[in-house]
């Protein structure tokens, strides 16, 4: 019941702030949107009882990128122009629409082997035996630092004054 | 009882708003801050399923992570290449950035 009540709340405070990020005009506005959608959907894990990916939404999301997003709205002013649409606004809605009607149909008519298993918790031993045990993801995870690190040169390279 | 379909459902609907708003949009930040957002709503999804369909695997949570790590790298470069724009042109206006179209 308290887990039904917590997540209609979280999908309409989600949805809304989606909304916002969409319709509003003011750039900065709609970059606080987005960080209040980021630390919904940080909620909505907590609903999903993955606790530890709900932290790194928190850290990740609301701390780090939110951050690079608001310090690249105020390095580029644009922010006095808005953020108007282009002339594709109408073909958009009915792509967006068309998405979402085929998705929500396969979703809806595809028989999902649910299981009954109450779900794991806590769940950070769980996805570090996945993450560094035997059998698990280890190649990934090495993988994602050269990621990072190819990520954070080419982000030096390409904003360094000639 | 909230089941599977909801968050699916849910993350359709944000996936959606995403599409709409990196479709229709012309400031290339917004559009980033659109494309942050359908990576956020097909995590929704991910997680969904590790809960409902493997609860004792966690293999969506794991594939979480690595969305989550792909997307901080995609965003440190995106915002990279908008701001070395930004200084050539003085414009992110994502329809005034032209230069490759025939």
């Amino acid at each position: 019941m308290g887990a039904s009540v917590a997540f209609w709340v979280l999908a309409s405070i989600v949805v809304l702030a989606a909304l916002a990020v969409v319709l509003l005009r003011d750039v900065f506005r709609a970059a606080l949107s987005l960080i209040l959608c980021f630390l919904t959907v940080a909620g909505l894990y907590l609903t999903l009882s993955a606790d530890f990916l709900a932290a790194v939404q928190i850290l990740i999301y609301v701390g780090a990128i939110s951050v690079l997003i608001i310090l690249a709205i105020m390095l580029t002013r644009e922010v006095q122009r808005g953020s108007p649409s282009n002339r594709f606004r109408l073909p958009a809605f009915f792509v967006a629409v068309l998405f979402f009607a085929g998705i929500g149909y396969a979703m809806l008519n595809t028989p999902w082997q649910i299981s009954s298993t109450p779900p794991l918790e806590p769940t950070t031993p769980a996805i570090a035996g996945l993450l560094f045990g035997q059998g698990g993801f280890i190649l990934p995870v090495e993988i994602a630092p050269l990621l990072l690190l190819a990520a954070i040169l080419g982000a030096i390279v390409l904003v360094r004054e000639k | 009882m909230v089941g599977l379909e909801h968050y699916l459902i849910l993350s359709a609907v944000l996936f959606s708003i995403g599409l709409y708003g990196a479709l229709a949009k012309r400031n290339a930040i917004v559009i980033l801050m659109c494309i942050e957002l359908m990576l956020n709503a097909v995590n929704i999804a991910m997680v969904g399923f590790s809960r409902y369909i493997v609860p004792l695997m966690l293999t969506g949570q794991v594939f979480a992570i690595f969305i989550m790590v792909v997307a901080a790298a995609e965003v440190a470069v995106g915002l990279a290449i908008i701001i070395a724009i930004y200084r050539h042109r003085e414009t992110i206006d994502a329809t005034k950035i032209d230069l490759m179209k025939w």
